[in-house]
């Protein structure tokens, strides 16, 4: 009896695959890719621990799970910055001391070098990404410039994509609606601001394509499923500039945010993982990471030279890049704090629309 | 069913529209399955047969999406192709990776759901168990309440399942629980999760085959002098082992083909088939899914082949004619 | 009768036989009962608790409890509060337990539980906690003095609920109702989503269990009444794609029906539509509805095969010769045969149907999710308590039909090919 269980243990653990020092979950795509090269590689070669990447729809809820029983096989995670606040506050983080993190290369330090708010109680920036929308050229050679633009079917007709969720879509709607981006979420404050939203999207709706995965935007495109779509900027980055696809973005409207290393709580390899996270978040680290996906390190010595994209050693990444000045003109820093508050409620209001 | 010789025209004229319209079924539910089998040989990254593969152009052909399904993870996809590259494949490749999973899960689900499973449909198909219905019921209705719900209710109760670390379980299941010691993101977990959903497929099968059973065998073979041990590998087993069978791929079928309980359940180091596909599925829709789908097609029409044989034989030992 | 049993009947070791039968029978069962226990431990271990443990927690959320002792004393103490004017005691416990959770770092635990009856609350607990120990009696002036949300008696409302552990709530916010100062209520109806996609997919699962039945229907009948070999050479188109992978064959429709298509290519080939005219067939409700008919299709051939399969077809000559027409024969004495099939393969499609989950998510897009797929979407959300919730309420209505099918069909009738 006995032998045939070592038999089979050995038989079992020969077929299954094995585990690793630091395991880090992240969204996958171009984007689970650019880290993996940024920084799982590198700090794995650096240091010879083991590190591997996890794909996920959305590391959050995924953590969220595993804190809460007390079964957590993750020790870094990629969240978004509102999921940061909120499971920070729920208590599902480990705390990251500031000051532990590295200065700049400049010498600067870490807490004047990073840009305001991309440091919190227990999360540390990893990158500024955006939603945008792209179109493709061929189709629109003139193009669509404006937010206005995306829900003008007659004078640009065809499909639209558009992400499955309620946030960064509504504020696009209501910018698309004229309202200036400092204006936003005051408006949506109000119930009417967000049935004007909804009325906005109304407009649209019977066009729509949703996606849900961030790899889904760019193939519709590429598919010819749509005319246009919204997306996250690098992965039309990654589509335009790494495949050459005809893809175009415009950046008015654009509603970016910031994008953040957590340690889950009880993560098995908790010291390991903060030094991942302090090698990550170093300049090096940002740059690292931003030479394969366009979106902005957020470290003020991180944005001095220029970076050239991994992908074919050549093209800039500056004009690329969400935090870009030329890219600014009438773009939206999402708000945690309405999405901390409004996120349930919103998504099920969006739900409901959708269904009907 | 013949047309009688006494029909009017107008039954002829039914007659044959309902033959059209029977085959137009049988096209509805083949045509979406063979289809994916040439699209898989596609050269260009397209969902839809291009001009070139109309006009049966070999250049509008190519094994490039079975290609991909070698080097997609490999860490060193283009150099030259000797056992170094192979061996890496087999270690490293996401598509190999998940295959060796799923076949690993399905494996022991299946094991545990058949020798569970005709154990207990041998004790059902007795006339004297108590509460049949009532356990009957409860056993094939994990095949009737929603994946999704048995999905929902076995992530908040699998990430509570814990063993004691250093306890005799974790001794016994440490190597196939989480780093934890849990039944949730573990391998045991998927295992388990696939052998409940296949037990259903066990206990039909395998009642069926008993239920044509010839009670009197046993007891012949008992007065015989044949002892319970003997009755049951010499005489009951040879008899049912057809419908076994064919619950046991049932069952293997249904967890290789299973992925809400892994969407749910299971952690990035279980890594299946349908969940790779689902992934695939939802965000780049490449053909190299389609190679993956024309390859389950073939693994599908063996398996439904050895079930066919197996019933036909088990019909013949029970000397049931006709279906 | 009666006088010839007065002497009772005895085994050879002179046992009354009545009773010697009864130890034999009961050791019978109990040995057909072991054989079936281990199978049934397993099956309660890996499926019965697991529902249990989720319809647990659907009645079940102890993040307020956990995180404001000293608020829930109080509301345990005073159930009959008013919640349009707490008093002033109510208001200090409050703060108490805010200082608590900023130090405990429990605001978005308490926060989010209210949340869910009361929306915008987390960012409220969060600025209140912050405040809370520089906060001076009278508390209630101070608190709303920091936020005037404070004193919104439907946050009251929420609050005294969320006091106990085991709760309705979710099942309440599942049904549409909302909570509002002056108590549960329900919602507008652009906020009304579960009854409503209950409705929905019970609609979409009955349209597909037609469908299905339309088409089974003259298949089923070849099936039965051609020769063996034939027909069993034909039950292979059934059975294979019964045998094929789920993902393989919602794929299989995607690569069919998409805008750029093989079903779209050839319409626009023939000439139907323009290019510009192409059909939206897929990632919407007709997407769902055409995959989900391919996938449980075999679910209604085999019954109304297996029922078919048998009917002698004397009655139908009987009839005919007795000078009914085909259509008379057909509806009067063929079909009425069929019944137990077409009733064996309805409810098992339609049951079915109900609790999809993996094609509506690939193919339906905005308009053809179904049930399961919001299960999934708060799960994701993580709004477990919720997610048990409608998964309770779901199930209710499966285990009915389930029942109906016991009564009607039968379990044991279940055949696979």
């Amino acid at each position: 009896m006995k032998k045939t269980l070592i038999l089979t243990t050995a038989l079992v653990s020969f077929g299954f695959a094995a585990n690793a020092d630091v395991t880090v979950m992240s969204w996958g795509g171009a984007y689970g890719a650019a880290q993996t090269e940024g920084h799982v590689k590198p700090w794995s070669a650096a240091t010879g621990n083991a590190a591997i990447m996890v794909d996920s729809d959305n590391p959050a809820p995924a953590i969220k799970a595993m804190v809460e029983a007390g079964n957590v096989t993750v020790d870094v995670a990629s969240v978004e910055y509102a999921d940061a606040i909120r499971l920070c506050d729920e208590g599902m983080l480990e705390p990251i001391d500031a000051a532990s993190l590295p200065a700049g290369a400049d010498g600067t330090p870490a807490a004047e070098d990073f840009f305001p708010g991309a440091v919190t109680e227990c999360a540390v920036s990893t990158d500024i990404w955006s939603n945008v929308f792209a179109y493709d050229t061929t189709k629109f050679p003139e193009g669509p410039t404006t937010a206005a633009d995306f829900f003008d079917l007659e004078k640009f007709p065809g499909k639209r994509g558009l992400k499955k969720g309620a946030k960064a879509v509504l504020e696009f709607a209501l910018m698309a609606d004229g309202v200036p981006a400092a204006e936003v979420y005051n408006v949506m404050n109000t119930p009417e601001g967000i049935d004007r939203a909804f009325a906005k999207l109304d407009t649209i709706k019977s066009e729509v394509v949703w996606w849900e995965a961030g790899a889904q935007a760019p193939q519709l495109l590429a598919d010819g499923e749509v005319a246009m779509t919204t997306a996250y900027n690098g992965r039309i980055f990654a589509a335009a500039v790494g495949e050459g696809k005809p893809f175009q973005i415009v950046w008015d409207g654009q509603v970016y945010e910031n994008e953040s290393y957590v340690i889950p709580k009880g993560a098995p390899n908790k010291d390991l993982a903060l030094d991942f996270i302090k090698y990550a978040t170093s300049t090096e680290g940002l740059r690292a990471q931003a030479a394969h996906i366009s979106y902005g390190p957020p470290r003020k010595s991180a944005n001095l030279e220029p970076i050239v994209y991994a992908g074919d050693g050549k093209t800039e990444m500056g004009p690329h890049l969400p935090t870009n000045p030329a890219n600014l003109g009438n773009a939206l820093l999402t708000s945690s704090d309405f999405w901390v508050d409004h996120d349930a409620e919103l998504n099920e209001r969006f739900q409901a629309w959708l269904a009907q | 069913m013949a047309l009688p010789t006494y029909a009017s025209p107008l039954e002829r004229i039914w007659y044959y529209t309902y033959l059209v319209i029977c085959c137009l079924v049988f096209l509805f539910l083949i045509a979406p399955i063979l289809i994916v089998i040439p699209l898989s040989f596609n050269a260009e990254p397209y969902f839809t047969f291009t001009p070139q593969m109309l006009a049966f152009d070999p250049a509008g052909y190519s094994l490039r999406w079975y290609d991909t399904l070698l080097t997609l993870g490999h860490p060193a996809p283009e150099t030259v192709r000797d056992g170094t590259w192979w061996s890496a494949v087999w270690e490293r490749a996401t598509w190999v990776q998940a295959a060796k999973n799923s076949f690993w899960v399905g494996l022991w689900a299946t094991i545990l759901a058949t020798v569970l499973g005709t154990i207990a449909a041998l004790g059902l198909s007795r006339p004297e168990m108590p509460y049949r219905r009532l356990i009957m019921a409860l056993l094939i209705s994990p095949m009737i309440v929603p994946i999704i719900i048995i999905a929902v209710g076995m992530s908040f109760f699998f990430a509570k399942a814990c063993v004691a670390p250093d306890s005799a379980m974790a001794l016994l299941f440490g190597w196939a629980l989480s780093e934890k010691g849990c039944l949730a993101n573990s391998h045991l977990g998927v295992i388990v999760a696939h052998a409940t959903l296949g037990i259903p497929f066990v206990i039909i099968t395998v009642t069926a085959t008993l239920s044509g059973f010839d009670q009197s065998l046993i007891r012949a073979s008992q007065s015989l002098g044949a002892n319970p041990r003997t009755t049951f590998f010499k005489v009951i087993m040879p008899l049912i082992l057809p419908g076994v069978i064919s619950g046991a791929l049932f069952a293997f079928v249904t967890s290789f083909d299973e992925v809400v309980a892994v969407l749910f359940i299971a952690g990035p180091d279980q890594q299946t088939i349908p969940r790779q596909m689902f992934n695939g599925i939802r965000e780049a829709i490449s053909p190299a899914i389609l190679a993956v789908a024309t390859i389950l097609v073939v693994i599908s029409v063996l398996l439904l082949t050895t079930v066919e044989l197996l019933r036909r034989r088990s019909d013949r030992l029970r000397g049931v004619t006709g279906r | 009768m009666a006088e010839a049993t007065t002497e009772l009947l005895t085994t050879a070791d002179g046992r009354p036989l009545k009773a010697a039968l009864q130890a034999a029978q009961a050791r019978a069962k109990r040995r057909a009962f072991f054989l079936v226990l281990p199978l049934l431990l397993f099956v309660v271990l890996t499926f019965l608790i697991p529902i249990g443990y989720m319809l647990k927690r659907s009645f079940e959320h102890d993040g307020f409890v956990s995180s404001a002792p000293a608020l829930v004393a109080w509301f345990q103490a005073n159930p009959d509060f008013d919640p349009a004017n707490p008093p002033e005691e109510a208001y200090a416990a409050l703060v108490q337990d805010l200082a608590l959770m900023q130090v405990d770092k429990t605001t978005g635990i308490a926060g989010t539980r209210i949340n869910y009856s009361v929306p915008g609350t987390i960012s409220l607990f969060k600025k209140g906690a912050r405040e809370a120990k520089d906060l001076t009696p009278p508390f209630k002036e101070s608190l709303v003095a920091v936020d005037p949300d404070w004193g919104k008696p439907a946050l009251w409302r929420g609050m005294a609920s969320a006091s106990h552990i085991y709760t309705a709530e979710f099942y309440k916010v599942a049904s549409d109702f909302k909570l509002n100062d002056g108590g549960w209520e329900r919602g507008e109806d652009n906020e009304r989503i579960y009854l409503y996609l209950f409705a929905k997919t019970f609609l979409i699962s009955g349209i597909i269990t037609v469908l299905c039945l339309l088409l089974a229907f003259p298949v089923s009948h070849l099936l039965a009444t051609l020769p063996m070999a034939k027909s069993s050479l034909l039950m292979i188109l059934v059975l294979l794609p019964f045998w094929t992978s789920l993902l393989v064959r919602t794929t299989s429709w995607i690569a069919l029906l998409q805008e750029q298509g093989i079903v779209n290519d050839l319409l626009v080939a023939i000439g139907l539509i323009d290019n510009e005219g192409r059909l939206t067939m897929m990632y919407n409700m007709t997407g769902t509805i055409v995959a989900m008919t391919h996938v449980l299709l075999p679910f209604m051939i085999l019954p109304l095969y297996s029922v078919m399969r048998v009917i002698p077809p004397s009655y139908a000559r009987a009839a005919r010769s007795l000078g009914a027409t085909s259509w008379t024969t057909f509806r009067r004495v063929y079909l009425p045969q069929t019944l137990p099939g077409i009733a064996a393969g309805s409810l098992l499609v339609f049951i079915l149907a109900v609790g999809y989950y993996i094609t509506p998510a690939l193919v339906g897009g905005a308009d053809g999710q179904l049930i399961s797929n919001l299960i999934a979407f708060h799960m994701s959300k993580s709004n477990w308590s919720l997610a048990a919730a409608i998964a309770g309420m779901l199930l209710v209505s499966i285990l009915v039909l389930y029942w109906l099918y016991d009564r009607l069909v039968g379990i044991d009738r279940l055949k696979l090919g």
